[in-house]
């Protein structure tokens, strides 16, 4: 055996423990026990291939040394800038961090998509020639890649807010399909004639049609469109792994695929909204019409709410994003601790889409220090609300709504929601008289059992820890 | 070379592996576990590095050299993202020192 086959034997070993690795990685990542270490073991599987890659002779032999210096500065470069960037990102701000690495990975799969492409089209060599399955799985994967990459990144401008919410027009959904059409006919030809000209056009259209594609996507929908994008930067780096014949890139990306669809679907499930709906309806920035409700609004004084929270056995918080918005999550914590101090029963419910993405909320607790086994699921809460002496409502608005439940007429109609309404009493932490993301008045802040504590998320927490110590002289018991 | 039914296969069984993994993964870590998966796909830089060491034009050394820059960005944004985020989780039931270390 000769030195050059030793070390392709080598790297291909290192590719194979790579793919168990992060196959693994992702399982350990499915508990909260496990998680931390199953990113460890991850990071450890792309470590061993990066490294075996930098012996990884292009075809016979001859890497260019100019080549080898360009990778090491790429990725000294985005390393140092990625690693940065999300070490210093706050929390909130996650979902579009994620959204922005993931379109790197998509414009990464398309450009080695690119560069196979091109390779085949403008050398005549054998050794670029690629399968008629190469070619097309070249072409799904840069394309899948591309809308990923543009996609993303405006998901990502829009999040940041550097962007206005919503980008619309008359006729949308007719250029939109046209310009997917222009990139489906090239693509085709591209497979039918390696031609330099064509490629350069596909790309275009693809990178384009990223951008349309999600112009129209209001913010309520985008964690389900960062999902989705997440899911398709996953496949193409499966085909385009198959491209390159690398195992490692197949299984990965083929794994990072499917769970990204399930996840999606996961996602749009809790909304209510199929992934089609998401993306070509207009549900996500626009305003309803306001449903009539009777009734009227009944404010409290945080000192009263203090009382009821003092007498309660038997607390439910419920989070949403305002709270977070707010800087509110360690005062609400802190305000639990105290309730926790007085023997009540404090549990946080927390809706499958509250945060901007599912899950978004418990990494903001986690973050303000409440363990996760306070946290509760929104069907492993919901029976506990009737038996619920005091729920407090802090920042979340739609997935409260009992409309949900009770009106046919109201855009949300159907959407799981959690059972606050059925609580002794709600205490609703709020800043003001507003709707929520979908514009829709709250029934449930009109019910009987039902007082509103206008005021800023921390304010409330602040008044309401003062109030429970003025109640019982601060020292529990 | 890998073709044909053999890829099928190969793209079959990743799939459903990818299918049962996460189905059973509780709420509180979907965005960690988006983030880590968002991660994974981060092996696509060792495929951006294959492409950028044969480019033999300038023309793909550029593409090349985008590709490996938005990988590794991928890979370490990724990485550093989701490892922050799963550091945050622990249990009031064990003393935090002993925790995913």
């Amino acid at each position: 055996m000769d030195a050059a086959h030793f070390i392709s034997i080598l790297i291909q070993a290192s590719y194979f423990v790579a793919a168990v690795l992060l196959i693994l990685g992702i399982k350990r990542m499915s508990s909260p026990v496990t998680a931390r270490s199953g990113i460890q073991w991850a990071g450890v599987g792309v470590l061993v291939a990066v490294i075996a890659t930098f012996f990884h002779h292009g075809g016979p032999d001859r890497i260019l040394i100019e080549n080898a210096a360009l990778i090491f500065a790429a990725i000294a470069l985005s390393t140092a800038m990625a690693w940065y960037s999300g070490k210093k990102v706050a929390m909130t701000d996650m979902p579009q961090m994620v959204a922005l690495y993931n379109g790197m990975g998509g414009g990464s799969a398309a450009a080695i998509g690119a560069s196979a492409l091109l390779g085949a089209a403008l050398s005549g060599s054998p050794e670029h020639a690629l399968t008629v399955t190469q070619k097309v799985l070249a072409v799904v994967g840069a394309l899948i890649g591309a809308v990923s990459f543009t996609g993303s990144l405006i998901a990502f401008a829009k999040l940041q807010g550097w962007m206005d919410k919503t980008f619309r027009f008359n006729g949308q959904q007719a250029v939109n399909g046209l310009c997917f059409l222009a990139a489906v006919v090239l693509g085709g030809f591209v497979v039918y004639q390696m031609q330099p000209g064509a490629i350069v056009l596909f790309f275009a259209a693809a990178l384009l049609f990223g951008i349309l594609m999600t112009l129209p996507i209001g913010g309520a929908d985008m964690p389900v469109v960062i999902s989705l994008y997440n899911a398709f930067t996953g496949l193409a780096v499966g085909f385009e792994g198959f491209v390159q014949q690398n195992v490692a890139l197949i299984i990965a990306g083929t794994v990072v695929g499917a769970a990204g669809t399930l996840l999606t679907r996961l996602m749009a499930k809790a909304m209510n909204r199929s992934i089609s709906n998401v993306l070509f309806s207009n549900f996500g920035g626009g305003g309803q019409a306001a449903a009539e409700i009777k009734g009227s609004m009944k404010p409290i004084e945080a000192d009263d709410a203090a009382s009821l929270l003092y007498l309660a056995e038997k607390v439910i918080i419920v989070p949403g994003y305002g709270m977070a918005v707010a800087q509110a999550q360690h005062k609400i914590w802190e305000l639990s601790q105290q309730l926790i101090k007085r023997d009540k029963d404090v549990k946080f419910a927390i809706h499958p889409v509250a945060g901007r993405m599912p899950g978004h909320m418990n990494v903001l607790l986690a973050e303000a220090g409440v363990p996760y086994d306070l946290i509760a699921d929104m069907d492993d809460i919901n029976p506990e609300f009737p038996n619920c002496d005091v729920a407090i409502v802090i920042g979340a608005n739609d997935v409260v709504n009992p409309v949900a439940k009770t009106d046919k007429s109201s855009p949300i109609y159907g959407m799981p929601i959690l059972d606050v309404a059925l609580a002794k009493q709600v205490i609703v932490i709020k800043r003001g008289k507003g709707t929520g993301f979908a514009g829709i008045e709250n029934a449930l802040f009109y019910q009987d059992n039902c007082k509103m504590l206008y005021a800023d998320g921390q304010e409330a927490a602040n008044k309401l820890i003062a109030g429970l110590k003025a109640v019982d002289g601060g020292g529990g018991h | 070379m890998i073709d044909g039914f053999l890829a099928l296969y190969l793209f079959m069984l990743a799939a459903f592996t990818g299918h049962e993994i996460i189905s059973r993964v509780p709420v509180i870590l979907h965005t960690p576990l988006m983030s880590g998966s968002n991660f994974v796909h981060g092996i696509v830089l060792v495929g951006a590095m294959v492409a950028l060491g044969e480019a033999t034009t300038p023309l793909q050394q550029v593409i090349g050299f985008v590709g490996v820059f938005l990988g590794a960005g991928n890979a370490a944004g990724g990485y550093v993202v989701t490892e922050r985020m799963l550091e945050m989780f622990k249990s009031s039931k064990k003393p935090a020192a002993g925790e995913g270390k």
